[in-house]
């Protein structure tokens, strides 16, 4: 379909005006508000997504795509809700308490989002009890905790322990990523997963999900 | 002691401290607390790691006001004591430096993203940018050392306000580079050609890179910018990037690992040689016995 073609392009340099109006178009045409979903605006970020991860491009250029992807989903939200089109999955996302950078963690709720899941970002400097209510309340099944500091790492295993200790183990998975973040401290802290980038954050949380249903 | 700009001119090599905020950790620093609140309500403990940097051998040392701009002190509640977080920093540097030391006046990034990718307005971090920068001049530090980063648009901003602010004080810029497949660029997607120029037009007296690679990727770093300026070059690389071992974060380069690459930084013709995050002070007495 040429026209979901066009909007996956016109994500991709990030043309906001033009992505709404081909999505208008697109609905006005009688398209399926999934399809639209998929195939236009999920299909452009994927390639914008691998495009930043190979540096072929960067992050003005993923910034100015995620919000052409914004214009577009904002068409469709009320649509998809109505219509019962299953998510790809609920993530709750935040930088945990102490930690005030956000660029990171506001990257990975972009791909998220443009991979089809649905995503509550509660910011920066969240402490460990809201990422656990904030799962419960929306029923997300995946957390995903950001931390750029040293410092604020430690946090992390509060709220895994948390998710432990108020017995949801296994029904709310928990991923960890930040520059001083690997793979071995998500092992030792007792988190289901690390994303090294928000390219391997969808991937794992993506596992997750899977694991899960 | 001579002028910067002197001995920088004669062709000295000069060599930097190394990280801070692992030091204030181990004295006190809580997670979570603004590292900068720590040049007021606890000053002697700035004393103590600028004493540990000037014993260690270091030519110039590092105020502690990375996040020392209004926008960042802000996420604190800090910004309405912006001049006074600044000119405590640059004073307890003083102190401990005893005229030993260059005072080399950090200014990190704003950590807003400027219109149009992000919602900050250029011209208020700017002024943000010439507040903190003022502060720091008056307080008498010895150069403006601009670091860590990525948007060239920012960092031009930071130049040209350091310019205003403190017109006689030498300025310097590093911006924090990524290794990519086409060469070397910030996440931001300036090159080194880019930064190199720009940052000169702009009244940048001294360029290089800090923070994002360890030594040996950064004497790859270093001999781009030699062929692109005759200014002289900062170049201040992380202990290589940590690892996790046994839970804890680790920097991997060893001080002798580094003193070894910066044989190599010497070589490609770099002025000023320190590091940025994981090194210590034995980093650099090792870096103080290579530059000699």
């Amino acid at each position: 379909m040429s026209l979901l073609r066009d909007i996956a392009a016109s994500l991709q340099r990030g043309e906001d005006d033009q992505v709404a109006a081909l999505v208008g178009q697109a609905l006005d045409d009688g398209l399926d508000p999934a399809a639209i979903l998929h195939d236009g605006l999920i299909a452009g970020m994927a390639v914008v997504g691998e495009q930043f991860r190979e540096r072929e491009i960067f992050l003005p250029d993923v910034l100015l795509a995620a919000r052409a992807m914004y214009a577009g989903l904002g068409l469709l939200k009320p649509l998809l809700a109505t219509g019962g089109v299953p998510t790809a999955g609920t993530v709750v996302i935040g930088s945990v308490q102490g930690d005030l950078h956000d660029i990171g963690k506001n990257l990975v709720g972009i791909m998220l989002t443009g991979a089809g899941f649905e995503v509550i970002d509660l910011g920066n400097d969240v402490p460990p009890q809201r990422f656990v209510d904030a799962a419960c309340q929306h029923g997300a099944g995946v957390i995903g905790l950001s931390a750029l500091l040293t410092t604020t790492m430690p946090v992390m295993k509060d709220v895994v322990e948390l998710v432990r200790s108020r017995g949801l183990e296994g029904r709310i998975k928990v991923i960890v990523g930040g520059a001083p973040v690997s793979d071995a401290w998500a092992r030792q802290i007792g988190a289901d997963a690390y994303g090294y980038d928000a390219a391997s954050a969808v991937e794992r949380v993506r596992a997750l999900v899977g694991a899960q249903a | 002691m001579k002028d910067l700009s002197t001995r920088l001119a004669a062709g000295d090599v000069l060599v930097g401290d190394g990280a801070w905020g692992t030091l204030l950790q181990a004295h006190g620093l809580r997670p979570g607390e603004a590292p900068e609140s720590l040049n007021l309500s606890r000053p002697a403990v700035i004393e103590d790691v600028a004493s540990l940097y000037l014993e260690a051998g270091a030519d110039l040392i590092t105020t502690n006001t990375f996040g020392g701009s209004p926008a960042r002190l802000r996420q604190f509640g800090l910004d309405g004591q912006t001049e006074a977080v600044n000119r405590a920093a640059v004073e307890a540097v003083r102190r401990a430096a005893r005229g030993r030391a260059y005072v080399s006046a950090s200014v990190g990034p704003s950590g807003h993203l400027l219109k149009p990718y992000g919602d900050a307005e250029p011209a208020e971090i700017a002024a943000g940018f010439e507040r903190q920068i003022r502060a720091l001049a008056e307080a008498g530090a010895d150069l403006v050392c601009i670091e860590t980063m990525t948007d060239l648009a920012e960092a031009l901003l930071a130049v040209r306000a350091a310019r205003a602010a403190a017109p006689d004080l030498p300025v310097m810029v590093t911006m924090t580079f990524e290794q990519t497949r086409r060469g070397f660029f910030t996440v931001m997607g300036t090159s080194i050609e880019q930064a190199a120029r720009s940052l000169a037009e702009a009244g940048a007296d001294i360029l290089g890179s800090n923070c994002g690679n360890g030594s040996r990727a950064m004497v790859a770093i270093a001999r781009e910018f030699r062929a692109l300026t005759d200014r002289p070059i900062a170049i201040q690389p992380n202990a290589g990037l940590p690892e996790s071992r046994d839970g804890a974060l680790v920097y991997p380069e060893t001080p002798d690992f580094m003193a070894e690459q910066a044989r190599e930084l010497l070589a490609a013709g770099v002025a000023i040689i320190g590091g940025c995050c994981g090194t210590t002070p034995d980093h650099v007495r090792a870096l103080r016995a290579v530059v000699g």
